[in-house]
Parts: structure tokens; C-alpha cells; sequence
């Protein structure tokens, strides 16, 4: 875990310094707080339940953290091929999957500080409404459950190619399609509309997160999706070596 | 140190190396001279384990690069055409993430880094961010973090490249004192380099290693033979025609070049398939020449890399 650790600091310490980093953590808090005055405390927001004013906020944000996943991901290993810093690590005793771990985690890392930063909303819900920490902590434990896996889906992409542009349009399309896949199972029949219901990435999975419910079965897709990607992103970097 | 057995490589279907076999002894400093295309960078890089080979094999000090490239690495220092690295870190920064990565931790690293930067002559700008330096030290820095965890072998692909007379002297010098501790392996279109910093030579060409040797060895191996020769016409001879003629109707001569001096003497070149000196200066006396010198020219170093890299077809360019 030690290459991991010295992998991770790197990649950390470049989203803290670079404007990336800071371009997309304003864009997703501007929005988020955006959408929430707009949803629970502007004119248009109407009378509300405090518990569907959280789910409307988890809902947005899941929305606003997959879009920042793809945005943090992509620039991850297809910009040290384009720039030829991969070759330090390449040469170096360092396994591909310390490198894909190192730089999922500490964009993992980043991704959570932004998404925890927007905190004060559902405070906010929370000291004038009604509901619960609990319920507040398994919202934010589906984001970043949601934002692992997207995560990962953009480093599987940048680990594809040298150009952070296809990786940016493969991890969207990737990440879109796993969003449709609802709209596909409800105009599909059983068995096809199960399966495609099963691989969503958002809607069934991630309704519970939004009104407080914990389900094992959502949190070990979240983790499964994450591990699929990532180990499709280290063999990847492996199956490079042979071209 | 380095066995290559039969290494070939393809990419997309197209052969960029091999197959190439060779032994490289430790502490052996050794040159890879090829033309762009001809394979070098690649060799060096499946040497470096940052690429496998389509076929055949090759080990590192008797570790197999095929089955266990991990260790391989370990114990390898490679500075690629382009020094990796990252523009917005600090020389201190780069070096120490460098280090961390080949292993080194705590006291060990502290003690090296200031070794390193002192070897590689870069001490002034450890505080420097790597995107405000010129392209001379950031190849100072690229040679540092390639020797930060004092590998056995040392690749170093085109480590000149770029720079100016001044730095290539400055870069030769360090090269040549870190032969002392490294088996290394250098590639070059910089011929001087190579001449004045490896003890052998290994000539790639399309892929293949056409020759291996000395500079002296390459020479004397190559299938034309080169013959120098002084000669002064009899009363009966005038001019260069006479012995061009003589000389050319000797078996294995390929090319006569006859030169006037101003005093009389005649200067040839004659290339031959062989040391045929007994013959030519038989022939010379028996055509009415006195010959006042014959000797064997060996070629100059750039003369056996253009003769090597343009094979026979263009041998005598």
C-alpha cells in the first residue's frame, strides 16, 4: 500500500493546485446551492416536507457529483500518456493496479471533500425541518457511493487513450448509458427490464440513499460497478505494454 | 547482467524490432546506433520493462522480464527521449515522489537526494518549479531521478537530444562518471557520444542488430575493405587513368579513386572485399609504379554507422 499512498499524495496534491480542480468544485457547489434555493427556499419552491426537500437535494446532487466524477477522472492517466509522465511509473517496481488505485483514491478523496463541502444544505433542512442525521448520512454515503463508480467508469475511459477529449466521450457515454438503462427496462418485458433495472446506476439504486433507506443490496452494486471499472482500467494499462 | 534472446516486437502488425539477440556484461558501457526507425527505442524500453516483447525473452541479472518484469524494474533506471516530468512540481518534489516510488523512505531518501542533485549538477534549483527550467536541466533532472535509486543498469534513450554543445560536453562528462557504478546502455545519433562514451557498439538496422564490436571491430568487419595507397609514375605513365586501370582488373576491387598531388605523387583510394594489399602492390611494381606507401584505412566512426545503418545497397554513399 505504500506505492499506493506515494501515488496518491501526487494525484491529491495536483487537483489541489491545479485550476481543475477548483473549476469544478465552484461549478458543482454554485449549482448545487442553486438548485436548492430554487427547490426549497425561493418563491417558486412552494410548501414542502422537509424529508422530500432532502430526497429533492440528494436527487440533484447525485446528478451534479456524477457530472464532476467524469469532469476529475478523465485527465487521470490520459494526460500523463499525452504528456509522457507515464513512463516514471511504468518503469518504475509499481503494479498497475497501485497506480489505478492510487490516482481512483485521491480522486475519490477529492470528489468526497467537494461533495461534503455542500453539507450546510442539508443542515440547513435539518435545523428548520424534520429529519434525521441518519437520514442526511445515508444521502451523502449514496453520493459518494454513486461518485466512486462514475469515478471509476472515467478512469477506465482515460486508461483507454492518450486524448482526454475520447476519454471524456467514452466516460460520458459509458456513464449516460448506465443512466438510461431505467428508461430502457420500463419500455422493456421481464426479463430484459429486470436485468436493465438491476445495472442502473441511478434510479433504483439510488432512491433509497435519497429518502434515508439503507439497502445492502444498492451499496454492494455501487461497489461492484467501482471494482468492475477499476479492474477493467488496470488491465488495461497492462494490455498497453503488449501493443 | 543482460541476455536478449530472439526479442522481436510488433506494433499493430508492423515489426518495429527483432528478432534480436545480445549479451551485455555488467558494468559494460554500451551504444545503440541505428537510424530513426531502426528499433533502438524500443529495445530499450522492453531492456526497461516498460514494453513486452511480441516474442522471445530477455533477463536482467538472471531475472526473466517476461515472468517477473516487476523485479526487473527495480533494478533499472531509464531517462526516456523526454524527461518525465511534471511541470508543476518542484525539483525537491519530483525527486522525492521519484525516489518513493523505486522504494526509498525515510533517512535513505533525505541522504540521496542531495547525492543525486549534486551528481547530476542541479543543488541550485531544488527549489525551482520543473515547468520554469530549460530544457538542459530538466534532462539533468530526468538523469536524477533515473540514478536516485542506484539501479544496476542505466538506459539512458537519446540523452542529448536538444541540447546545447556546452551541455552535451557537461552530460557526456556526468555519463562517463557514472559508467564507474552502472552498467549502461546508451542510443545516440550523436556519434562522438557514443565513441567517446561506450566500450561497444551495437548497430541496429530495420529492426535487426546488424553488428556488434568496438568501433575498430565494426570497421574490420565490415565486408569493404579500405586500402590507402602512395605511388609514383614510371617515365611511361601520365596521369590518373593508367593506374585506375591497373588497379580495377585485380580481383575483390570495387572502386579506384586516383588523386594528383602537385609533386607528382599519386594518392589512391582503392576499396576492396579484402585485405588484398600483397596483390595491389604487385600489380603497382608490375605495371611500372613505384610504390612509396600502401596501407590499410580503417574507417572513422561515422563512416561505419552510415555504412552499417544504409546497408549494402548504399554502402558506398
Amino acid at each position: 500500500m505504500g506505492t499506493v499512498s506515494v501515488v496518491f499524495r501526487r494525484e491529491f496534491a495536483e487537483y489541489v493546485r491545479s485550476v481543475l480542480g477548483y473549476v469544478v468544485a465552484a461549478a458543482v457547489l454554485l449549482l448545487a446551492g442553486l438548485l436548492f434555493y430554487a427547490q426549497a427556499l425561493g418563491p417558486a419552491a412552494g410548501e414542502r416536507l422537509s424529508g422530500e426537500v432532502l430526497a429533492r437535494f440528494f436527487y440533484t446532487m447525485s446528478g451534479l457529483v456524477a457530472i464532476a466524477a467524469v469532469a476529475l477522472s478523465i485527465r487521470l492517466i490520459a494526460e500523463e500518456r499525452q504528456a509522457g509522465t507515464l513512463v516514471l511509473l511504468s518503469t518504475s517496481p509499481v503494479r498497475e493496479w497501485e497506480v489505478v488505485l492510487g490516482k481512483f483514491l485521491s480522486a475519490f478523496a477529492f470528489l468526497g471533500t467537494i461533495t461534503l463541502v455542500s453539507c450546510y444544505m442539508p443542515l440547513l433542512v435539518m435545523i428548520n425541518g424534520k429529519v434525521s442525521l441518519g437520514q442526511v448520512l445515508v444521502g451523502y454515503l449514496g453520493l459518494l457511493l454513486i461518485g466512486g463508480a462514475c469515478l471509476a467508469i472515467g478512469l477506465f475511459a482515460t486508461s483507454l487513450t492518450r486524448y482526454q477529449l475520447v476519454a471524456a466521450v467514452v466516460a460520458s457515454v459509458l456513464t449516460g448509458t448506465m443512466f438510461l438503462f431505467w428508461q430502457l427496462s420500463l419500455v422493456l418485458d421481464p426479463p430484459l427490464s429486470r436485468v436493465f433495472a438491476g445495472l442502473a446506476i441511478h434510479a433504483r439504486h439510488f432512491q433509497g440513499f435519497q429518502v434515508g433507506t439503507l439497502h445492502l443490496r444498492d451499496v454492494v452494486y455501487y461497489l461492484a460497478v467501482t471494482y468492475f471499472f477499476l479492474l477493467l482500467a488496470t488491465k488495461t494499462m497492462e494490455v498497453k505494454r503488449w501493443e | 547482467m543482460i541476455s536478449v534472446n530472439n526479442v522481436s516486437k510488433f506494433f499493430g502488425g508492423k515489426r518495429a524490432l527483432g528478432p534480436v539477440s545480445c549479451e551485455i556484461g555488467t558494468g559494460e558501457a554500451v551504444g545503440f546506433l541505428g537510424l530513426n526507425g531502426a528499433g533502438k527505442t524500443t529495445l530499450l524500453r522492453i531492456l526497461a520493462c516498460d514494453l513486452r516483447p511480441s516474442a522471445g525473452s530477455f533477463a536482467v541479472d538472471g531475472i526473466d522480464g517476461g515472468t517477473t518484469p516487476h523485479h526487473i524494474r527495480s533494478l533499472v533506471g531509464f531517462l526516456p527521449e523526454s524527461p518525465p516530468i511534471y511541470p508543476e512540481m518542484t525539483v525537491g518534489e519530483y525527486l522525492r515522489f521519484a525516489g518513493q516510488l523505486r522504494g526509498l523512505t525515510g533517512s535513505h531518501l533525505k541522504h540521496r537526494l542531495p547525492e543525486v542533485e549534486e551528481i547530476a549538477n542541479i543543488r541550485p534549483v531544488h527549489h525551482e518549479l520543473l515547468r520554469h527550467l530549460s530544457h538542459g536541466y530538466r534532462q539533468r533532472v530526468g538523469l536524477a531521478q533515473a540514478i536516485i535509486h542506484q539501479p544496476q543498469l542505466l538506459i539512458l534513450d537519446e540523452p542529448t537530444t536538444g541540447l546545447d554543445p556546452a551541455q552535451i560536453v557537461e552530460m557526456r562528462l556526468m555519463i562517463q562518471g557514472l559508467k564507474e557504478k552502472h552498467t549502461v546502455l546508451i542510443s545516440s545519433h550523436v556519434l562522438p557520444e557514443i565513441h567517446q562514451t561506450c566500450d561497444r557498439l551495437l548497430v541496429l538496422r530495420d529492426g535487426e542488430l546488424v553488428a556488434s564490436g568496438t568501433e575498430q571491430d565494426l570497421s574490420h568487419r565490415l565486408e569493404s575493405c579500405r586500402i590507402a595507397a602512395s605511388v609514383i609514375p614510371g617515365h611511361e605513365q601520365s596521369g590518373t587513368g593508367g593506374v585506375e586501370t591497373v588497379l580495377s582488373a585485380i580481383d575483390g576491387v570495387h572502386s579506384v579513386v586516383a588523386t594528383e598531388r602537385g609533386d607528382g605523387v599519386i594518392d589512391l583510394v582503392v576499396e576492396t572485399g579484402s585485405d588484398i594489399r600483397a596483390d595491389i602492390s604487385r600489380a603497382l611494381v608490375h605495371g611500372g609504379y613505384g610504390v612509396i606507401r600502401i596501407d590499410r584505412a580503417d574507417m572513422e566512426l561515422e563512416e561505419v554507422f552510415l555504412q552499417l545503418v544504409h546497408g549494402d545497397d548504399d554502402g558506398d554513399r
